[in-house]
């Protein structure tokens, strides 16, 4: 591999000028400054991740070097030269490529399509079909994946991994020297992550510089070699990743020592009866599911993408009701064939994709929070005065319970950071009474601080009495969060692991490297 | 390393590169159990003539050709409720203008398409500009044409002169010049989305306007082209209709329910509204779908309100199904 590369641009970054850099970047929107003063350089070989709280100003940083905004004040220079763009395409053009959070792609146009889209291979005009798709080939080759990918396929067609190296394999194809990446993680598991890891070397030794946006403090470490914290629009600090731990970098995001990460686990005294017992349930993406789960406790559930996390939750749910098998909520056999029969007997379930099945993201906060009130109270769609009365007084301390800051709950609910959207989900289920709590990925996306309130809140559910089941892929969520766990592997539950299981055994249970009989004895030690 | 592409066999990389959608399964079966109908009820012309098959097809030229039109609207997740009344002015105004005479053909088509062009800019321009929803900003276009026409002509005006009936009577051999044409027009579509940047771009734009755009396409001028081609479709289907009628009358576009028909045309063929999804060739069983059926009902003598009932259900009926498929496939 080592020889397919160009020595010549292999350099020390310290050596030369840096490839990129910002000077005294100012942006204001309506209300708040997003951008202070910020002054930046990136070099070629480097990789610099940008951290900081939701609305810190990572974002609208990156918008502006990419070229979707332009800076109230300041200035961009490429190698030395001043530039200003006016549209993304002018700094794709100068070796400027960005990666968004939100995936970029076309679903139904074939990878080729996408990687050239607005610079298709045309004579006159005309499509040249067979250029683009080996030209597609041609880039897909130097990110390593052109077995993986066919450049004739859809992009609907491949996995979310395979469509982020999609996204990855465009934003090179315009040559880039700055490849700007906003939370390219935040979608990918373990082993995905990993051979992201190596993608990022690969394009590193080019002489590529490379900007990244995280969530995740593991992976800022693990990939980065100078970490940027920004905190309210404002430049804190650039600091050498291994000069620093990552509680270092915390207290300059949020300004304070994060002392409790998590919430302490549950004691004995919380647990209490079996609430949700499910024997054998299986449909068609779930084989034989069989577990128990206790009034008062955080059960974990792990495992890789496509082992069926978020199916499981679906299936308890009932938007993918179970075929076979038995589920008995409260001692009572019961068949959750829909989401509302779930709402009634008490189920609240807070979903993975926020945008898509958490929030109306148009409709105020108030009417989002009582959507599952109404759902089970109001039939008719009447809401009667009473109602309207009620829920005066129900918002306020549904905001109050979960920490919403905003102004009015009047307000839509789309304006609000990603941590207080999830908030609103939080208080929608709060309000339904739900004494079995389904979290599916309850932090993705968020900001730290944001994050440790919501770690308190699904404790402090279980405090109260509440039967937690949550899903993440981040581990260290799962380990600090769980009483127990269980591991899915297949889509099927592997076994369960005790509370402060470490990462590796998790791991180990979750790629299959333990045998079944051996989970099978885990399983027993957990629960003794 | 292309593995993957060469395991492709040519028959999946062609139905691929033209979309055969599985609407023509739904076209067979209703050939099939419209012919069957036929035979048991009425005389069996529909399986045993045919003429009755180039029937059905010229019946459904004028739809067809603004039908393609309308599909890249909507692939761009755009609409146009204008075309009904294009059709209408487009006749009027090429009758009006010929009056009988085959000198004036030559003047009358290009001031037709003259107006098509304006009705299409427009479109294009209230949507992309004043960023008007494509709904209502075509509605509004369609009804200042209505204002337009009904004010000026109250009745059939003009006429068309022998020569020009050809468009709508002519055959070359035994086909009709009609057919012909609306084919062409069908593979001009498919050419222009499979095989040219704009249509690539025209995908972008409908399957995600902000992805395009920040990709470097030019969303607008995209849209507004795709408006213009719609409203030129419309204007060829009025050329057509005025040819078959010898004279134009306002009310050829609305009574036909071309705008309407086009869109549920183009959905029926799998051409998604939300844009980015779906292709001509779709549309063309959409559109052989509708000419079955009219056929059909007419030669079992199907009380006219009957008709549009059945018809309803039959749209509904074909988009649900699609739809359950692709839940289906998803799960």
């Amino acid at each position: 591999m080592a020889n397919e590369l160009d020595d010549t641009n292999i350099k020390q970054p310290e050596a030369i000028q840096p490839i990129m850099e910002v000077q005294n970047i100012s942006k204001r929107f309506p209300g708040v400054v997003a951008l202070d003063d910020v002054s930046l350089q990136f070099f070629p070989g480097e990789t610099h991740a940008i951290v900081g709280e939701n609305g810190a100003g990572k974002s609208t940083l990156m918008k502006i070097m990419s070229g979707a905004y332009t800076p109230d004040s300041g200035a961009i220079y490429l190698s030395g030269e001043k530039v200003s763009f006016s549209h993304p395409q002018q700094a794709q053009m100068k070796g400027v490529s960005i990666i968004y959070q939100e995936f970029n792609l076309l679903p139904e146009r074939t990878v080729a399509h996408n990687i050239f889209l607005a610079r298709e291979s045309s004579r006159l005009g005309t499509l040249d079909l067979r250029k683009m798709n080996k030209e597609a080939v041609d880039v897909l080759k130097e990110l390593g994946v052109e077995k993986m990918i066919s450049p004739t396929a859809l992009v609907s067609s491949l996995s979310v991994a395979q469509q982020q190296l999609v996204e990855i394999a465009k934003a090179i194809s315009f040559k880039a020297k700055v490849l700007i990446m906003d939370e390219p993680t935040a979608a990918l598991t373990y082993t995905e992550v990993n051979m992201l890891d190596d993608l990022v070397g690969r394009l590193k030794q080019k002489g590529m510089s490379i900007i990244f946006i995280s969530h995740r403090l593991k992976e800022v470490f693990d990939i980065a070699e100078k970490i940027t914290v920004l905190k309210d629009g404002k430049l804190i600090k650039t600091v050498n990743t291994k000069d620093v731990t990552p509680s270092d970098v915390v207290f300059l995001m949020v300004g304070r020592a994060l002392d409790h990460y998590f919430p302490p686990l549950g004691t004995a005294d919380d647990f209490g009866e079996v609430v949700m017992k499910v024997k054998d349930a299986s449909n068609q993406m779930l084989t034989g599911i069989s577990f128990e789960l206790r009034k008062g406790e955080v059960l974990g559930v792990a495992g890789l993408q496509g082992s069926g996390r978020t199916e499981l939750a679906q299936s308890l749910f009932g938007v993918e009701p179970f075929k076979s098998g038995t589920m008995e909520l409260h001692g009572k056999a019961i068949a959750i064939k829909s989401p509302s029969r779930a709402i009634k007997n008490k189920m609240g379930f807070v979903t993975e994709d926020r945008k898509a099945e958490g929030i109306a993201p148009r409709q105020p906060i108030r009417d989002n929070m009582l959507l599952t009130v109404r759902s089970i109270q109001f039939l008719f769609g009447l809401i009667l005065k009473d109602g309207i009365r009620k829920s005066r007084k129900l918002v306020p301390m549904l905001g109050e319970q979960v920490d919403i800051r905003t102004d009015s709950f009047d307000r839509e609910t789309q304006f609000l950071s990603g941590g207080n959207q999830q908030k609103v989900v939080l208080a929608k289920w709060l309000a339904s009474d739900a004494d079995v709590f389904i979290f599916d990925e309850p932090t993705r996306g968020i900001d730290v601080e944001s994050k440790a309130g919501i770690h308190d809140m699904i404790r402090a559910l279980t405090k109260k009495g509440t039967a937690v089941l949550m899903i993440s892929s981040e581990l260290p969520e799962i380990i600090g969060m769980s009483d127990r766990v269980l591991v899915m592997t297949d889509h099927r539950i592997a076994g369960e692991l005790p509370a402060r299981s470490t990462e590796a055994e998790i791991m180990l249970m979750a790629t299959g490297h333990i045998s079944e009989n051996k989970a099978e004895a885990t399983a027993t030690v957990g629960k003794e | 390393m292309t593995t993957t592409t060469v395991s492709d066999n040519w028959f999946k990389r062609t139905t691929r590169s033209i979309h055969i959608p599985p609407v023509y399964i739904f076209l067979i079966i209703i050939f099939l159990v419209s012919g069957l109908l036929d035979q048991i009820y009425s005389d069996g012309q529909i399986l045993s003539n045919p003429a009755i098959m180039l029937n059905i097809i010229v019946r459904s030229v004028a739809l067809g050709i603004v039908a393609v039109g309308q599909t890249l609207v909507i692939l761009g997740a755009s609409i146009d409720l204008s075309v009904a009344f294009t059709i209408s002015i487009t006749a009027v105004m090429s009758s009006y203008i010929m009056q009988g005479d085959t000198a004036k053909v030559p003047i009358a088509i290009p001031a037709v398409f003259g107006i098509g062009l304006v009705i299409g800019l427009a479109n294009g321009l209230i949507i992309t500009k004043l960023k008007v929803n494509p709904f209502i900003a075509t509605l509004g276009v369609s009804l200042i044409i209505k204002g337009i026409i009904n004010g000026t002509f109250s009745n059939y005006t003009g006429s068309v002169p022998e020569s020009f009936e050809f468009f709508g009577y002519g055959k070359l051999g035994s086909i009709p010049v009609s057919i012909i044409i609306m084919l062409l027009v069908f593979l001009a579509g498919w050419f222009v989305l499979a095989r040219t940047k704009f249509g690539s771009h025209l995908y972008g734009v409908g399957g995600n306007s902000e992805v395009a755009r920040l990709s470097g396409v030019r969303t607008d001028r995209v849209l507004i082209g795709a408006h213009i081609i719609c409203s030129m479709t419309a204007v060829l289907s009025g050329l057509f209709l005025v040819s078959q009628m010898r004279s134009g009358a306002p009310w050829v576009g609305p009574n036909g329910l071309y705008d309407l028909n086009s869109i549920a045309t183009a959905v029926i063929g799998g051409t998604a509204l939300s844009g980015g999804k779906g292709g001509v060739w779709g549309t063309l069983a959409g559109v052989l779908i509708f000419g079955i059926l009219d056929t059909t009902f007419n030669q079992l003598g199907v009380n006219p309100y009957l008709k549009m009932i059945l018809r309803g259900a039959i749209i509904v009926l074909a988009v649900a199904s699609y739809t359950l498929r692709s839940k289906k496939e998803a799960a």
